[in-house]
């Protein structure tokens, strides 16, 4: 198969873009991790900023609506003492008929460094990363249901801040995978760095063709999923699926798939419980198990901003270099 | 004008003819093959020495975009590609807008092919008006419109009581109908083959059930209408076998394949590659193997170009955002003769259904040199190279994955009625090796 590797890497192995985990080498997952742990500390002091990118300007190209990730990616982006646009190009541009690639156009012409992008195709990330100037880096915040690269990653910092060591983990994802791009994104992200038993858990009506080929095994069931897992990841069921032929109601899901008090007794004693937000109370999780001791969903959040400084110091820096 | 076209290698399947040999053409038409008829005088002599000459060839599938869409190509640029191509008698399917449901649009096609005078055109009515699946379109004023079929295009009839009443009356006119099979829910806003890759890349997926419970729902329905159909570009092993198995109960069925579907598969798009966004898509190896087959035992009896020229505009967004389709007139030969190369077909197998085979579908008189036929033929170089560029297609669209590679096979010149329509202009850097005969 082919694979996009040069996209991403530059000439000297660095990151210029940063779109999908599939493909990149697991040191530089490990050095993404390294980097965030280093700048963890910063949220909690009284000048929260460092000026690594004092200077440069990122653009939040956001064309679907989200809420945490570009709040996080700003914050973020002005910690390391850069400035921020934020662009809801769903309310403009794109309303007046732009096409995407004069968008991008005109945003290199204001001297952008780079472009924290998300959009409802698959592969737009891609797109714009092979189309805009080359100083420019490209992060995908969010391409369909394609990737969601710094989710993934944010979720296997916070497995490593719990967890130490990745050879040694189960992990389960229950829920819809088919939609999930932040599903996608975490399976390669653990494969790489080398979790021996990830499992994907749901109806097969949100399991796609073919999954196991990434290297996870298939479980319809989520008692049997849950057994002796120390990671869980729940994922958003996103409620215009139950109006299709692909679920009958929240209800029947939540019996089916919800995460429980007593479903999470199934995992191992230890097991920690994440979700990449927003949650819905009752339908994929029970208020006890969100709110409660093994839950690590807030924790979630505030790494998100880690590991975003991260990639954008790492991106940012692949150009100075 | 008389023309005798020398020492060629002639390959004429109809007529069970692979020899190096002579083509003589009086009057437009073809006079004779082999020895000269009696007095026959040249005006001109073409020598094909080291060459192929076979029948121009005929092609069940190409849109010109021509009426509505003329951003993207004319009829005159892209009957220009078909005879660069080699390409005499092509076929437009009806979603040109408006809709070839009515005869003007029918004339209005003819007339601008005929200024144009390069190819053949001939059309396929709609089956339904607008190809909304509602409402039966006029057929037999279609057909005396020169309508050569009708056909639905992509555009699925989603109400099987309409389908079934459609196939009846096209009995009715003696029409062959022409359907593409896709269930329209099963495809849902598919926009690549349903497996591994496209869970991969979280797009869409087209799973080979839309495919198959199509091919599945229209064989009964023939079956109980007896109207005689056409199944256009399979994409699936078991869709050939579907039809394999309807023909071998007697079933009044002929299928195509696209030649693109014989060499591609899902896995080119693993990097989001839109060059290779085809309707219906590209499946696994399995079935471009299962259609390969399918084509060598004959199951499959066609080969088309489904030429589908794309301006730039439509070609650069996001992988589902773009316009299916791939530019393909002018490398219908090379791909063809790569299958000869990889041994699928022998070259007169081969050659036969690009000619013959899709002209007996559409019931034309093209695609043999029968002395009394129009003198449509192509002649081509097996062994030169040339480069697929923006400069070197004729077509308007240069939308093909092909685009800046080297392909071997070269059309040298075009004849249509006994008139020159293509002429290569760059003659072959190298020296002609020795031709292969099979």
């Amino acid at each position: 198969m082919k694979r996009e590797r040069n996209l991403q890497i530059n000439a000297h192995g660095r990151l210029q873009h940063f779109l999908t985990i599939e493909g990149l080498p697991r040191e530089l997952l490990i050095e993404i991790l390294d980097r965030a742990e280093g700048f963890a500390g910063i949220g909690g002091r009284a000048v929260k900023k460092v000026p690594l990118l004092r200077g440069k300007t990122i653009v939040n190209l956001f064309f679907e609506p989200s809420t945490r990730t570009r709040t996080t990616f700003e914050l973020a982006a002005k910690r390391l003492s850069a400035d921020v646009l934020n662009l809801n190009i769903e309310s403009s541009s794109a309303k007046k008929g732009e096409t995407l690639l004069d968008t991008l156009r005109n945003l290199e012409a204001m001297h952008c460094d780079m472009f924290v992008v998300r959009h409802h195709l698959s592969g737009a990330a891609h797109f714009i990363a092979r189309n805009v100037a080359p100083h420019i880096s490209v992060i995908n915040g969010g391409d369909g249901r394609h990737a969601h690269p710094t989710q993934a990653m944010l979720d296997a910092y916070t497995i490593r801040r719990h967890k130490r060591d990745f050879m040694r983990l189960k992990v389960a994802i229950v829920g819809d995978v088919l939609h999930s791009r932040v599903a996608r994104s975490e399976i390669h992200a653990l494969k790489t760095l080398g979790v021996p038993e990830v499992r994907v858990v749901g109806p097969r009506t949100l399991i796609p063709a073919g999954v196991e080929e990434m290297g996870v095994s298939v479980c319809h069931d989520i008692e049997t999923g849950l057994k002796n897992v120390d990671v869980i990841v729940m994922l958003r069921l996103q409620t215009e699926r139950m109006r299709g032929a692909l679920l009958p109601s929240a209800a029947e899901y939540f019996r089916l798939y919800g995460l429980t008090p007593a479903r999470l007794k199934l995992a191992r004693s230890d097991a920690i419980v994440m979700h990449p937000g927003p949650i819905n109370r009752g339908v994929e999780i029970d208020s006890q198990v969100a709110d409660g001791g093994r839950s690590v969903i807030l924790q979630q959040v505030s790494h998100g901003i880690a590991v975003r400084m991260a990639v954008m110091a790492m991106t940012a820096g692949s150009q100075a270099g | 004008m008389n023309l005798h076209i020398k020492n060629g290698r002639v390959v004429d399947p109809a007529n069970g003819v692979d020899a190096v040999t002579d083509v003589y053409i009086s009057e437009g038409r073809i006079a004779a093959v082999g020895r000269a008829p009696r007095g026959f005088r040249a005006a001109e002599i073409i020598d094909a020495s080291k060459l192929i000459v076979t029948p121009g060839w005929v092609d069940l599938c190409a849109r010109l975009r021509e009426p509505g869409q003329d951003q993207k190509a004319t009829i005159a640029s892209e009957t220009m590609a078909a005879a660069a191509g080699g390409v005499t008698t092509l076929c437009c399917p009806p979603d040109t807008r408006p809709v070839i449901d009515t005869p003007a649009v029918v004339e209005l096609i003819h007339q601008r092919a005929a200024r144009a005078g390069r190819a053949r055109v001939v059309c396929l009515g709609a089956l339904t008006q607008e190809l909304k699946g509602e409402v039966l379109a006029g057929m037999h004023s279609l057909k005396r419109a020169g309508c050569v079929g009708v056909s639905n295009a992509r555009a699925s009839i989603v109400n099987t009581e309409v389908l079934r009443r459609a196939l009846e009356y096209a009995r009715t006119c003696d029409l062959t109908v022409f359907l593409h099979a896709e269930d329209a829910w099963l495809a849902g806003q598919g926009c690549m083959h349903e497996g591994p890759i496209s869970t991969r890349l979280g797009l869409p997926g087209i799973p080979e059930a839309a495919e198959t419970v199509a091919v599945a729902r229209e064989l009964l329905l023939i079956e109980d209408t007896g109207a005689r159909t056409h199944f256009c570009r399979l994409s699936s092993a078991r869709a050939a076998a579907q039809i394999a198995e309807a023909r071998q109960h007697g079933l009044p069925v002929t299928a195509d394949v696209s030649v693109q579907h014989l060499f591609y598969t899902d896995d080119e798009i693993a990097g989001f590659n839109s060059a290779y966004h085809v309707r219906p898509p590209f499946r696994s190896g399995r079935d471009r193997d299962g259609l390969r087959k399918a084509l060598r035992q004959g199951l499959i009896s066609a080969v088309c170009s489904d030429h589908e020229p794309q301006d730039q505009d439509a070609q650069r967004q996001p992988f589902a955002a773009t316009e299916p389709g791939i530019s393909a007139l002018e490398t219908w030969l090379p791909l063809m003769l790569r299958l000869v190369r990889d041994n699928l077909l022998d070259l007169p197998a081969a050659i036969a259904t690009c000619t013959v085979n899709p002209a007996r579908i559409l019931t034309v008189p093209a695609g043999t040199l029968t002395p009394g036929v129009a003198a449509d033929v192509c002649v081509f170089d097996p062994q030169e190279t040339w480069v697929v560029g923006e400069d070197t297609l004729q077509s308007a669209g240069k939308n093909t994955p092909l685009l800046g590679k080297q392909v071997q096979g070269r059309v040298r010149m075009t004849l249509l009625g006994g008139q020159l329509v293509h002429r290569a202009t760059i003659p072959s850097k190298r020296p002609p090796r020795r031709i292969r005969r099979s």
